[in-house]
């Protein structure tokens, strides 16, 4: 056994040292890519997600439980309830007053929004979702619900649409338009 | 072919017809409509209007079928709706699976239904349960061709306070206003207008308040009618089903308890065709939920410087066991007929067994000495096939009320009673100071009898025979020689009697043996050799043998300190004959345990209260009035509950240095039916005079029996269905009127020495001359306490104040 055989082993470690690196900083680069934005999903990336609001920033949930229904992993907890002309809080008879989701039991698979008869529920690319405990993984409807942007007023309030239910919705606007927004654009829109 | 009826148990022959369906052969009785032919073959024929339990009407026409021969050889030009069409010797019949005529007929009635069906199944309270879905899915097209718009209503339309109405959601297959009609009697609910905008309307001036208005929410199939307290509680996938027994009344009913995350969210009738068929009244349906408030009893409550302070089990159990032994045998034992035949059997067990007396009685209401020897003798130890049942009502050739309001007291058999007046042409006879509502929907005759004079009323009563069957409510109790004069009618003509108690646990309470002369089973305890066997059975050395105070002497003795300590549970001292004495015998008793589910009026004075399991999270049975068994489900499986009384009993037993023998309901019904029937000395029917008082010309007599839905502790939290009380009025005729000044639309002032009740008058003529009918328990009218008088009593009326 020569004296320099024990170092020849080490020729592999240091080749590798100098070859390009494939990991990744998180949540910044660091080394040469120390500037390097955060890590950007696909824009159908299967994120946290939202409850979505009418324009007027009345909530589109009707507490259906279709998604509850849909889950293949019981993640999903709502209880329905009925609107009063004294607090409403979706334009119809029916509103979510419990939606919770469980995000320790969620596989981002997204039947739930295939489900969602009204599209209140959609899918942000939103995927840091790591905590120290196990409530706080449990999303209740408030943290789920979009922010409000310019034009919304926090439920409950009456309809600022149509004066029933059937003005209401007819009364919105062909956008003609896939609706893109998501949580966080939202939220860069609006800071 | 002869068919075995469900009803008798007898072999009946029935002639019976051959026909074809889908070419597979089937016999059938005669006048068996087709539909209900497939269904024998297990061909599920689609459908909406038809309801085995109503009249056919063929209003959907969604069964239809190809008849391709009729039976005379020539067939249908048209598909057929199956669920009007007699089955014919000889018939052949193509349904959906065979002929795709009859499958394009019923794809096509589907797409058009759903042309005005709203497609709002995701906030519909059928949605998941729907016949139209499910039929959709099966028999429809699955896409829709319409792209016009949809006809609405505004939504939803309230029919009464607790039936909602969605117009545009009903496919007008009648079935509501049907059973309306057909069933209760209470024909509220019409289809009104014409053509897209034909509805189900609602009288002007009457919401639909029926005793049985939920009935047509769970018929209605499709979301039309939901019900106002279940609306969007909850989807039908979320909740566990239960099936168990109705706690309410003697009827008996069987029951799906719905429940979600522990709270039960809405109950519905179950399927026993041979009580309750498939419906149950508003009551069982609608009043669950006076469990859940703030009252509720949650840990022991101990007396501590005159004030009820929490206390922890052991500490309560030692408190109780020092005043139970303090008191030695100068204990009583009351169990307010509420409870199951387990819970009953445990505390008549424990009276005797471990406080050794026979001070023990389940009347939380008017009892007397004579009603205890009537009940020992002909109630105690029954069975149902010896006992009246229901399929007897329908086969009766008459059925005598007395002292007994079937549509207040025990809705089932009035809706029992009712479909034998329709169907059989059943002759009613009401022995009663009035013509009831409920009387009147079962076309009864009336025998006009003063509240007090049933006795010489059945003494007289003529055209009775052995195919009659006479019922029996809890109410002539309070009449003296009554009960003696049906026995000695049943004696005399062989009529049928049946004894029908309000309450669901009275006639297991009497099997039990919570009576002061009665062991379990009907065994007397005057009886040497009954005692003997039942000691042996508990494994006790002897039983106490003399006899046992009832709820009258024990209420007296409790007054005036004789009886030094009573422990009471299931019972609220507004159920007593008189509520005030009742009260002065609470207050005054030396100690008094009360084992209750919410905090009452009795546990409020008592020393110390245990809390008890909801009948909804234990176990158990109730013997309807026909004394068969009705198992109770445990429903709610929390873990929260707190004991059940049987096992509070066990751990008081156990504390006092004696065993009760039985811990669980399981060990409790085991014990029971090893015991046994008996077959010694029974009980001799009583032989009471009645007392002889006519109703003075110038005075005035007080008729009074409680309404289904009143001021009951039952219905607390209940509010859309208290909302569909009856509204209180005093019910007189036109000449006690008159003699008491008082007019029509006008007030009446009912008095007696202790206090005085105002209520609308309301003129009837069919009320006895004399006699001034109220309702018990109106809301916050409580005659008992307020007057002191029970039915029969002698009160005064005049004009009341104008409100």
């Amino acid at each position: 056994m020569g004296l320099l055989d024990q170092w020849a082993g080490f020729g592999v470690t240091f080749m590798t040292m100098f070859r390009p690196t494939f990991t990744q900083g998180y949540p910044e680069g660091w080394g040469s890519k120390k500037k390097a934005k955060e890590k950007v999903t696909a824009p159908r990336f299967h994120g946290r997600h939202q409850l979505n609001r009418w324009p007027d920033g009345l909530e589109k949930c009707v507490g259906c439980e279709l998604c509850a229904w849909a889950c293949p992993a019981d993640a999903i907890y709502v209880e329905g309830s009925s609107n009063t002309d004294s607090e409403r809080f979706s334009p119809g008879e029916r509103y979510g007053s419990v939606y919770q989701i469980n995000y320790l039991r969620c596989i981002f698979c997204g039947m739930c929004i295939e489900a969602c008869p009204t599209r209140a529920l959609t899918m942000t690319n939103e995927f840091k979702l790591a905590d120290y405990s196990r409530a706080k993984l449990i999303f209740t409807k408030e943290e789920l619900l979009a922010p409000l942007l310019p034009g919304m007023e926090q439920p409950p309030h009456p309809r600022r649409l149509g004066d029933d239910e059937q003005q209401y919705f007819l009364g919105l606007p062909a956008t003609g338009q896939p609706d893109l927004r998501t949580w966080t654009n939202q939220m860069e829109e609006t800071s | 072919m002869t068919v075995t009826t469900k009803d008798t148990g007898v072999e009946q022959a029935v002639e019976t017809i051959t026909l074809t369906i889908d070419g597979i052969e089937v016999s059938v009785p005669k006048g068996t409509l087709v539909i209900r032919a497939a269904e024998r073959l297990g061909i599920a024929i689609p459908r909406f209007c038809d309801h085995p339990l109503l009249d056919p009407v063929g209003a959907c026409r969604q069964c239809m079928v190809e008849v391709p021969d009729m039976g005379n050889g020539r067939g249908m030009p048209k598909p057929q709706a199956s669920c009007t069409l007699e089955a014919m010797p000889g018939m052949k019949i193509s349904t959906q699976l065979s002929s795709p005529v009859a499958a394009k007929a019923q794809a096509g009635m589907l797409e058009m239904l759903l042309i005005n069906h709203p497609l709002d199944c995701p906030i519909c309270d059928k949605g998941g349960e729907c016949p139209l879905q499910n039929q959709s899915m099966s028999n429809g097209n699955g896409e829709s061709r319409y792209g016009g718009v949809k006809r609405t209503f505004p939504k939803p339309v309230p029919i009464s306070a607790q039936v909602l109405l969605d117009r545009e959601r009903c496919v007008l297959c009648a079935r509501c206003t049907r059973f309306s009609e057909q069933i209760s009697g209470d024909p509220f609910i019409a289809l009104v207008e014409r053509g897209a905008l034909q509805q189900v309307g609602v009288y002007a001036e009457h919401p639909y308040d029926s005793y049985f208005s939920g009935n047509v929410i769970q018929i209605c199939p499709v979301g039309a009618l939901t019900s106002a307290d279940y609306r969007f509680q909850s989807r039908p996938f979320d909740l566990v089903s239960t099936t168990t027994a109705c706690e309410h009344c003697a009827a008996g009913c069987e029951l799906r308890s719905d429940h979600r995350h522990y709270q039960v969210k809405r109950r519905l009738a179950g399927n026993a065709p041979e009580v309750n068929e498939e419906w149950n009244c508003d009551i069982g349906r609608f009043a669950f939920v006076s469990g859940r408030l703030t009252d509720r009893l949650t840990m022991p409550l101990l007396r501590e410087d005159g004030v009820l302070r929490p206390a922890s089990w052991p500490e309560a159990i030692d408190a109780a066991v020092a005043g139970l032994k303090a008191a030695g045998t100068h204990v009583g034992v009351l169990t307010g007929g509420r409870l199951t035949v387990e819970t009953s059997y445990a505390y008549q067990r424990f009276a005797r067994a471990v406080l050794g007396t026979n001070n023990v009685d389940f009347r939380a209401r008017a009892a007397s000495a004579e009603e205890e020897q009537f009940l020992a003798a002909t109630v105690a130890g029954g069975t149902t096939d010896k006992a009246v049942t229901y399929a007897d009502l329908e086969r009766a050739g008459k059925v005598v009320l007395v002292g007994f309001e079937p549509e207040e007291e025990s809705p089932i058999v009035f809706l029992r009673l009712r479909k034998a007046v329709r169907k059989k042409k059943l002759a009613v006879v009401a022995v009663a100071p009035l013509l009831s509502n409920g009387s009147a929907k079962l076309s009864a005759t009336l025998v006009p009898t003063a509240p007090g004079a049933e006795a010489a009323a059945l003494a007289d009563l003529a055209d009775v025979d052995a195919g009659t069957v006479v019922l029996l409510g809890e109410r002539l109790a309070a009449v003296p020689g009554a009960l003696s004069a049906a026995a000695a009618l049943a004696a005399r003509t062989g009529a049928r009697l049946a004894w029908i108690p309000r309450r669901a646990g009275e006639v297991g309470a009497v099997t039990a043996g919570c009576l002061p002369g009665l062991l379990p089973g009907g065994r007397l305890v005057s009886d040497g050799v009954a005692r003997i066997d039942t000691a042996t059975a508990w494994d006790v050395e002897s039983l106490p043998a003399e006899p046992g105070l009832d709820v009258n002497g024990m209420l007296g003795a409790a007054s005036d300190e004789t009886l030094k300590a009573l422990v009471v549970a299931g019972a609220e001292i507004s159920d007593f004959a008189d509520p005030v004495s009742a009260r002065d015998a609470f207050e005054h008793v030396g100690f008094l345990v009360s084992i209750e589910n919410r905090l009452s009026d009795i546990s409020s004075c008592a020393d110390v209260v245990f809390p008890a399991a909801l009948l909804e999270e234990q176990s158990g049975t109730f013997y309807n009035w026909e004394h068969r068994p009705r198992p109770v489900a445990r429903v709610n499986k929390t873990l929260r509950s707190p004991m059940t009384d049987i096992r509070v009993l066990a751990a008081l037993a156990d504390a006092m240095g004696a065993d009760l023998g039985i811990r669980t309901t399981a060990s409790a019904a085991a014990e029971l039916s090893e015991l046994g029937a008996w077959d010694g000395a029974r009980a001799e029917v009583p032989a009471f005079t009645a007392t002889d008082d006519a109703i003075t010309p110038d005075g005035f007599r007080l008729a009074t029996w409680r309404e289904l839905i009143d001021d009951s502790r039952r219905n607390d939290g209940a509010g859309e269905l208290l909302a569909t009380a009856k509204p209180p009025v005093a019910r007189l005729s036109a000449a006690t009127a008159v003699r008491a000044g008082v007019t029509e639309g006008g007030t009446v002032t009912v008095g007696t020495a202790r206090g005085e009740l105002t209520y609308d008058a309301a003129i009837d003529d069919t009320v006895v001359d004399g006699v001034v009918w109220i309702p018990s328990r109106a809301s916050g009218r409580n005659v008992a306490e307020a007057l002191g008088a029970r039915a029969g009593d002698p009160v005064t009326a005049k004009e009341g104040a104008r409100s």
